[in-house]
């Protein structure tokens, strides 16, 4: 059975290129770039190309760009590196809708006394910067919001977020996870001091990530150890994993068109049909400003898991924020930051696209759904009920 | 990905006993849209008092779907008595197993089945002096009571993936290992007073006889009494269970756990060769 994979989301297929890219440097040039001889040394350049095309993709200089192991490493480093550079500072400002590698290491955080303000957002899932004035203090040490949601796609107001923390002299970092690669950034034209990126989310492997830092911002690395990456972060390189993350962002610059044209198209037709074909589903989040690969529909009366099990007999992969997919017993903390009613939110799907998705694949999709929701309400004791009550 | 059982997956795929029995003897809804999962059941009985048939409608994961399917299936053909003696243990076990977690997908086809008899009986289903400790998903102090002693629960953990009870703002933890403590204080001094041995031959006998025999010459086998030396029942099997492969699983799992329950909980069957 073929797949028909809407998860991208979650990961994504290394690139044909990338893969190629990375292939000669796990056994014919395995050097150590920090060695002395030509033979380590050659890897050293490929490294530095690599953070050049990353550099590129988001509008940083190179030494603004470090190499992590993933995302939530960069998240970490981040966030962890404000409050050790600002040791009397102790409240950090983030949202309810941050992905757990923020979420739960503030959590921690706040374990250990300091103070975390979620800052809530509304039932489109947008957050109201007013919040995020009233809430810095003196006392605040960063603010950290992330670019795209990535169970939803909105997108929040990270530039102007920047600016207002900025204001106050507050660091502003931004889990862009999402984001890179799917809208165009650059960070030449706003004040965000620091980023995470994800190598496997843009078609690189998975074991690396990127964490950008703006020149002159004051910086505690979290892994201490050699002096690689300027003695930001210790560790050998993972030299196959950053030379296909550059391969990986000079492709996604070159796709960034489409993304937003022809993915966004597929994306919306796919909603669109969806909608139309099924009675009593619905989009969760601001449809007007959001990730063009993203679009997370709920279908009242089922439940996620449950759907998902069907889909995956017919070899569609999609994720769902319901409370049996999470291995908690509470549907996703996004929606339930939204208010999205647990009825809508356990019956929740997301489709995340990528650019090797065909049409014929979204027909596909289009055509199959109507019958699993279909079943699905067949066995639901609430679905009768919710016919005859309209 | 949750590992589910090709039993879980064939009664999830291929539910069956989808629906509603019109004019049914006894009906019952559990759960509810904002738990995540909600059962309604109804049953009709013949004319000799046995479950005709079973239907069932289900919102829930695959696992909820699946436990209600086996429910239906199970009940079929019993009287209502020999029904309720299905607990969700019984459930989880006729679909190969559920992960931990899931395991509250199998309660809540118990409870379905219990209020189902509770209407059939017209015996009033509320009971007063139950008291909410879950808010979030409103579990009662009885229902996590009885998971805890059926299930020989031990941590909040436990109690949660058997009830749910706990899962959500974590707020009644305490509570919950309130009741764990107290329900493991009530059961230490509950062992049976000592027993001279021959009053314990004597109820052992009698157990074997009430509670063992009918079910194995219902499916032609029998077991005899060889010696008791202590606490090991030595036993031999006849019939059917002597030449049945799984007639060791039936000594540990039936046949001891009888024992256990009604004679003494340090009991132990081993069956002698022949």
């Amino acid at each position: 059975m073929s797949v028909i994979y809407l998860d991208n989301n979650a990961t994504t297929q290394v690139a044909e290129e990338v893969l190629e890219a990375m292939l000669p440097y796990f056994r014919e040039f395995y050097g150590n770039p920090s060695s002395m001889h030509t033979f380590g040394g050659q890897v050293g350049q490929k490294i530095r190309a690599a953070r050049e095309q990353v550099a590129a993709l988001i509008g940083a200089m190179p030494e603004e760009i470090i190499f992590t192991s993933c995302g939530t490493e960069s998240d970490n480093s981040a966030i962890r590196s404000a409050l050790a550079t600002q040791p009397d500072k102790k409240h950090i400002i983030t949202s309810r809708v941050e992905h757990p590698a923020v979420r739960a290491l503030c959590a921690h955080l706040a374990a250990q006394g300091y103070r975390v303000t979620e800052l809530p957002v509304d039932k489109n899932g947008i957050l109201d910067l007013e919040n995020l004035e009233k809430s810095m203090t003196p006392d605040t040490a960063i603010v950290s919001l992330m670019w795209g949601n990535n169970e939803t796609g909105v997108i929040f107001p990270v530039e102007e977020a920047a600016a207002m923390a900025h204001e106050k002299g507050i660091l502003f970092h931004t889990d862009a996870v999402q984001a890179v690669g799917k809208i165009p950034i650059n960070l030449k034209m706003n004040v965000i001091d620091m980023l995470s990126i994800s190598g496997h989310k843009l078609h690189a492997p998975k074991g690396v990530g990127v964490l950008y830092i703006r020149r002159g911002t004051k910086f505690s690395p979290f892994l201490i150890g050699g002096h690689q990456e300027k003695e930001r972060r210790g560790g050998t390189e993972n030299a196959p994993g950053i030379i296909g993350l550059g391969k990986a962002c000079e492709l996604a610059a070159k796709n960034l068109d489409k993304e937003n044209t022809y993915v966004k198209k597929l994306r919306d037709r796919l909603e669109r049909e969806i909608l139309k074909k099924i009675p009593q589903s619905r989009v969760n989040g601001d449809t007007g400003n959001r990730l063009p690969n993203t679009t997370n529909i709920s279908f009242e009366y089922v439940e996620g898991e449950a759907i998902l099990l069907l889909m995956n007999e017919l070899g569609i992969c999609a994720s769902s924020g319901s409370a049996c997919t999470s291995g908690s017993l509470q549907p996703s903390h996004v929606l339930r930051a939204m208010g999205v009613p647990f009825t809508m939110a356990h019956g929740s799907v997301r489709f995340s696209l990528s650019i090797y998705n065909t049409e014929k694949e979204i027909d596909f999709v289009i055509e199959k759904m109507p019958a699993i929701i279909e079943r699905l309400r067949g066995m639901s004791p609430f679905w009768n009920q919710a016919c005859t009550n309209q | 990905m949750w590992e589910y059982t090709d039993k879980v997956k064939d009664h999830f795929l291929n539910p069956r006993n989808v629906g509603e029995i019109e004019n049914p003897d006894g009906v019952a809804e559990v759960g509810s849209l904002a738990c995540g999962d909600a059962l309604k059941l109804t049953f009709k009985l013949d004319e000799n008092k046995r479950i005709k048939d079973a239907k069932f409608k289900t919102f829930g994961c695959a696992s909820a779907i699946a436990s209600s399917s086996a429910l239906t299936e199970m009940i079929k053909g019993m009287t209502v008595d020999e029904a309720l003696k299905v607990t969700n243990r019984d459930i989880a076990q006729y679909l190969g197993g559920l992960p931990d977690e899931k395991m509250h997908c199998s309660v809540l086809g118990k409870q379905a089945l219990e209020k189902a008899v509770e209407n059939y009986r017209g015996v009033p289903a509320a009971v007063a002096d139950e008291k909410i400790i879950c808010e979030c998903f409103g579990v009662t102090d009885k229902e996590i009571e009885k998971a805890i002693r059926e299930n020989n629960l031990t941590t909040v953990e436990e109690v949660t993936n058997y009830t749910k009870a706990g899962g959500g703002c974590g707020g009644c933890h305490e509570d919950i290992q309130e009741i764990i403590d107290r329900i493991k204080k009530e059961t230490k001094p509950d062992v049976k007073p000592k027993m001279t041995n021959l009053q314990k031959i004597q109820l052992i006998q009698e157990t074997i006889e009430r509670e063992i025999r009918p079910s194995l010459k219902h499916d032609g086998g029998d077991i005899e009494i060889i010696d008791i030396i202590g606490n090991r029942v030595l036993v031999a099997t006849r019939g059917a269970c002597a030449t049945c492969k799984a007639s060791n699983i039936t000594l540990k799992n039936f046949v001891e756990f009888k024992l256990k329950e009604f004679v003494s909980p340090d009991l132990v069957v081993e069956e002698v060769e022949k």
